[in-house]
């Protein structure tokens, strides 16, 4: 976990509203912004994206045994998403471990992710439920 | 470019080393190394040490001057330089000490790593490996590196139908070779309801499926193969030095079932050696959880993707097999104080090259491969050694 108030200030806007970046040469999206994009380098061009939020689990596990600062919330979902745009990350999934699956839908909610003690700084963030959508819809992710 | 050698080998015991400091280890090892190749300090050229975190683990920055110290050699002013790759700290350390050598820049230099992670709580011991992921878009989301690796897992057995129990199987055979390892920091038996029945970690991983928190130094000495038999009379010839990175979050990879610095590494390895995977003879891999084993003789080509649990389920990689991998115990059994454990794995290989292996001695070795990686995959080093 950071533990100093510039370093979390200086990520709010990603870490808020995922907020990235998209290079309209290559047409490549990419979370977390990027300064260089890693086709073009320095014939980039690049610009702020918001990502919608949505997509889809690639790959997930359930913690037990946690770093200090998480260990209040064992057991969790922890899963990397593949956005809708293109993207992964890699994030927390509320939901109980037995209805996380590879390849279910979710999308972003904005959570707190962690307190540096009863008066310092609280963390939020990004986590992702389940998204629940349209039978035609869940049966073509599928 | 020159061709380069080791000539000596030294590697402390492996474990909670109450009664050692870093500065102890480290002496103790490299005078090992020093004696086993019958040099004397003035003749030593330079160091390279590969340490992951001293400033977490022992507050103590500045491990090059700190080991030219140690080992005797500041009044001789011999230039010291600490290198740093996660937990492929100690297989670059080598790397720097080969390109070194081969350059012609030096002539007698000394690779060592060490680490000394237990005068710490287990808590900031796991903190600070955590650093090798990518802090700010991993573990501020709650990712642990055994949470890393679990991911790879899972996916592993949703697409090749790999199991836990071939997984645990790594474990099983890594600390029955462990048994056999006189350095190595566990000498106990398991059985795979062992592992099956051990806490869960970050599932589909449990306690036994990890490597542990450890302590632990070792060092090579490395000259010119032309020069090597003045020395002694069984060098290690070093054919191979394969390095690659990768993107420091496993989101990013290419691949999440494919170490892809594993890949570029190991083949430019086996290019430089001139060598086929399949003419290894026995190979140290980066064995940090069960998986990341058989991701790796995967990646390096021992056998096909998708493979790696059955073969480990068959035997292939035990000692008798056709191609045993980690005779030491590898980093789950002979330990893995992280900024040792490349030059363990070099130390282990010399060993099975000269037929000095004892028990665990792989009958007629030739040919010998080390892995280390850094992190969940954001570099990896892999050096192929010949009698």
């Amino acid at each position: 976990m950071t533990t100093q108030a510039p370093r979390f200030w200086r990520s709010i806007p990603q870490r808020y509203n995922l907020l990235g970046t998209h290079c309209t040469r290559c047409n490549e999206y990419f979370f977390p912004p990027r300064i260089l994009c890693p086709n073009c380098r320095r014939g980039a061009h690049l610009e702020e994206y918001a990502f919608k939020g949505t997509g889809r689990v690639i790959t997930f596990t359930t913690i037990f045994n946690a770093t200090e600062d998480f260990e209040r919330l064992t057991p969790y979902n922890l899963a990397i998403i593949q956005l809708d745009e293109g993207p992964r990350v890699t994030g927390q999934i509320i939901s109980s471990p037995e209805d996380v699956k590879i390849g279910m839908r979710v999308r972003n909610v904005f959570r707190i992710l962690g307190k540096e003690g009863d008066r310092g700084i609280i963390y939020y963030g990004t986590k992702f439920e389940p998204l629940v959508e349209d039978r035609s819809e869940k049966a073509k992710s599928e | 470019m020159r061709s380069v050698s080791i000539i000596g080998a030294g590697c402390t015991k492996f474990g909670e080393r109450w009664d050692s400091s870093l500065r102890d280890m480290i002496a103790e090892a490299g005078v090992m190394a020093i004696e086993d190749a019958e040099i004397a300090g003035e003749q030593i050229d330079a160091l390279f040490v590969g340490n992951m975190s001293g400033g977490r683990f022992i507050e103590q920055e500045h491990i090059g001057a700190l080991i030219a110290d140690c080992a005797g050699l500041s009044r001789l002013h011999v230039p010291s330089t600490r290198v740093e790759a996660a937990c492929a700290s100690g297989g670059l350390a080598l790397r720097q000490a080969i390109l070194a050598v081969a350059s012609g820049y030096n002539d007698i230099v000394i690779a060592a790593g060490v680490e000394k992670m237990t005068d710490v709580s287990s808590g900031t011991a796991a903190d600070a490996l955590a650093a090798a992921a990518d802090r700010e878009w991993e573990c501020f989301f709650g990712a642990t590196f055994p949470a890393l690796y679990a991911m790879m897992a899972k996916l592993h057995m949703r697409r090749y139908g790999t199991t836990h129990d071939q997984m645990a199987q790594v474990a099983v055979k890594n600390h029955h070779h462990a048994c056999m390892n006189p350095i190595a920091q566990y000498h106990m038996e398991i059985n795979i309801d062992d592992v099956n029945r051990s806490p869960l970690v970050a599932d589909p991983l449990h306690v036994l499926d990890c490597s542990p928190i450890s302590d632990g130094a070792a060092a090579v000495v490395l000259v010119p193969t032309e020069r090597a038999r003045h020395f002694v009379d069984t060098p290690i010839k070093i054919v191979g030095s394969g390095q690659a990175s990768d993107t420091l979050a496993l989101h990013d990879r290419r691949d999440l079932t494919t170490l892809d610095a594993t890949v570029h590494a190991g083949r430019a390895a086996y290019t430089q050696a001139g060598i086929e995977p399949r003419q290894v003879d026995v190979a140290e891999v980066h064995d940090c959880f069960t998986i990341a084993e058989i991701l790796a003789i995967e990646d390096l080509g021992f056998v096909e993707k998708g493979q790696g649990g059955k073969a480990t389920a068959d035997g292939i990689t035990a000692l008798g097999g056709r191609l045993p991998v980690n005779t030491s115990g590898g980093l789950k059994a002979c330990g893995h104080p992280v900024g040792a454990t490349g030059i363990k794995q070099a130390y282990e290989i010399a060993l099975q090259l000269r037929g000095e292996a004892g028990k665990r001695q792989v009958d007629e070795a030739e040919i010998g491969l080390a892995h280390n990686v850094g992190g969940s995959g954001g570099t990896a080093l892999v050096h192929i050694f010949t009698r």
